[in-house]
């Protein structure tokens, strides 16, 4: 029998039907969130008539931009405090033997496991001591606020630049890194001139799924978050518990474009270094399976 | 009078409590040689050459390179250079980059920098691939690139970490001689690992054979073929039958068929198990009417298995000793065949064998 001319069984046909109606739960939601921002009335399931009304509230509302302008804050930091804490901790775990390293190899990424209010729980019992402590000891007084927020989002993004930058790194031969030193690099030069130009694809997909993590975190921020510290994300979170009006649409829409946008750059990061002949980590997958979630 | 270029002393390497690496060895290597350090993997030879260009460092002993202790120094101090088995060349530098990477690291002025890898990219003959990267070219071309690499920084000791073993025969076979040239012509001391025999006798002034981490024999190529010290060295280069014999107390020794044979001249020593090693070409077959050397040893035996190689017959035969011997004959005009099943006599010259213990 001809396998290209094969008639379709009712399997075929039922398989196709699920991709559509799969596709179609995924994507009906966004469809909508995107197309009533658009809507000129203040009822969110009402459409009257299509305007940028509430883009136009949206980059006029102090309290949305005020949120927009924490959350950059918090990200640009945590992103690039994540990103060398992570790499370093990729590179110690991959790379050298010493003394715990089997332990802290397995609970590397327990930050990633562990269930997010749980996270966020631990942390806000953490800050508080260790702030108690500090006020005590050193007479320094903080508070919860955009440090705290940070400094959490740092904790969790570390362990997920860490798997990307590794899996990156275990492809790499280590011969390479070798022959650096054999060619007389010192550990330094070894690592500028060979080791980080080879992962900097990881590097960068690693940075940049930081940066999608921190802008989207809601749960840890919300509990670690003070008074007038509040992030885009725990923002809209609160206008919706105070009714749902079109200016969430309109703010979930940028929030929705920008992460495409980032993701579409880390993803552009990872086919360019396929494109110059380097074989590809598994950073991709993780990025997808994790950004998923 | 000059140092050496490289003298292991009591070199020990064990990795955790359990492994012996390299086991107490010493070494000297003159300068300007060409020296492999051939055995089966595993043996310890390529932990050899790491601790020599410190990638691994000695668990007890002293490595020096011309006179001067090495200890603790990483890999950028020494002044050796290695060409790795897998190549190591960077994915993200052209050609050029490659072999300019060892003289940038060192402060090499750029006109000379320039100087230099134009030159040595033409001793190898890529000079016109010196823009391309490393994955756009060959295997063969690739080693080269590892050679030009390394040869450019002009080192004391050049190590090299089996660099033909990824290469098919016919090229494989070409670099042995390129290779040979090439040290000729820069007068740098070679330091050769490999597992592969033909490599090793072809190319070197001398190996060092090594089994489980220690160094069983030093000599030259034709020492180490016809004098094989002991039983895993016979046994590891080249075709060799291994026959035990007892000691008969005249210089001479007694087959388990009973046959009596001489052994090569001073031999002494009587009732005693020994081993006989032999070349298959160093054996001849011939009829049973036919006149044999005199002095030879002569053995009757029965042909049990003759393989065309082209060359070569290879020639399988019974003397009633348990295990059957091996015969090499060359396919010449005028070589006599004998057929499966046919007798004649197996003879050879006494002074070809050797006695291995062990």
């Amino acid at each position: 029998m001809n396998e290209g001319t094969r008639p379709r069984g009712w399997v075929d046909r039922l398989l196709a039907l699920n991709a559509w109606v799969v596709y179609l739960f995924f994507y009906a939601p966004i469809v909508l969130l995107i197309v009533f921002s658009f809507n000129d009335n203040e009822n969110v399931g009402i459409w009257t008539q299509p305007s940028l009304r509430w883009y136009g509230e949206m980059f006029q509302d102090e309290r949305v931009m005020g949120a927009l302008r924490n959350s950059l804050i918090v990200a640009f930091f945590a992103t690039i405090v994540s990103t060398v804490l992570g790499t370093m901790l990729a590179i110690a775990l991959e790379r050298y033997r010493f003394r715990g390293r089997g332990t802290l190899d397995g609970i590397a990424y327990l930050p990633i496991i562990i269930p997010d209010v749980t996270m966020a729980v631990m942390l806000l019992i953490f800050f508080f001591q260790a702030f108690g402590m500090l006020d005590e000891a050193l007479g320094i007084n903080l508070s919860a606020g955009l440090l705290t927020i940070t400094l959490a989002h740092i904790a969790f993004c570390i362990s997920f630049v860490a798997i990307v930058v590794r899996a990156r790194l275990s492809q790499l031969d280590s011969s390479l890194e070798e022959a650096a030193a054999d060619l007389y690099a010192n550990r330094w030069q070894a690592f500028r001139k060979v080791t980080l130009p080879l992962i900097a694809p990881g590097v960068a997909g690693g940075a940049l799924l930081a940066l999608t993590l921190s802008l989207d975190d809601v749960v840890v921020t919300q509990f670690v978050s003070g008074a007038g510290s509040t992030t885009l994300p725990v923002y809209v979170f609160g206008l919706v518990r105070r009714g749902v009006t079109p200016l969430i649409n309109a703010v979930s829409t940028v929030m929705l474009v920008a992460s495409m946008v980032l993701v579409g750059i880390s993803l552009g990061f990872q086919r360019g270094a396929e494109a110059r002949g380097q074989r590809l980590a598994d950073p991709e997958a993780l990025l997808e399976e994790i950004s998923a979630d | 009078m000059a140092n050496p270029a490289v003298e292991l002393a009591g070199v020990t390497k064990r990795f955790g409590d359990e492994v012996v690496a390299v086991n107490e060895l010493d070494l000297t290597i003159e300068d300007g040689e060409f020296f492999s350090l051939l055995g089966p993997s595993g043996c310890g030879k390529t932990t050899t050459l790491r601790m020599i260009a410190g990638f691994e460092f000695p668990t007890e002993g002293s490595i020096r390179i011309h006179g001067k202790e090495m200890g603790l120094k990483p890999p950028n101090q020494r002044p050796v250079n290695t060409v790795f088995q897998s190549y190591a060349l960077f994915p993200h530098m052209s050609v050029a980059e490659n072999v300019a990477f060892g003289l940038n690291m060192t402060k090499v002025e750029k006109s000379e920098v320039q100087r230099r890898v134009s030159r040595v990219l033409d001793q190898v003959q890529l000079s016109k691939r010196a823009d391309a990267r490393p994955s756009q070219l060959s295997g063969g071309m690739q080693q080269r690139v590892a050679l030009a690499r390394a040869l450019v920084n002009e080192p004391e000791v050049l190590l090299l970490d089996e660099p033909l073993g990824a290469l098919d025969l016919k090229l494989r076979q070409a670099m042995q001689v390129e290779l040979k040239d090439l040290q000729g012509r820069v007068g740098i001391t070679f330091i050769y690992v490999t597992h592969d025999q033909e490599e090793a006798l072809t190319m070197s002034d001398r190996i060092g054979v090594m089994n489980e981490g220690s160094l069983l024999q030093v000599g030259r190529s034709e020492e180490i073929y016809e004098h094989p010290a002991s039983r895993f060295v016979a046994d590891f280069i080249g075709d060799i039958n291994l026959i035990d014999v007892t000691l008969n107390g005249s210089g001479g020794a007694r087959l388990s068929s009973g046959a009596e044979i001489a052994l090569p001249g001073g031999t002494t020593g009587s009732e005693t198990q020994i081993t006989l090693a032999l070349r298959p070409e160093r054996l001849a077959l011939y009829d049973l009417d036919e006149e044999i050397p005199a002095g030879y040893n002569r053995v009757r035996v029965k042909v049990s298995r003759r393989l065309y190689y082209g060359d070569v017959h290879f020639y399988d035969v019974d003397a009633g000793i348990g295990t059957e011997i091996e015969v090499k004959e060359e396919n010449r005009p005028g070589v006599e065949l004998y057929e499966v099943g046919e007798e004649a006599y197996l003879a050879w010259s006494p002074e070809a064998a050797n006695l291995v213990t062990s």
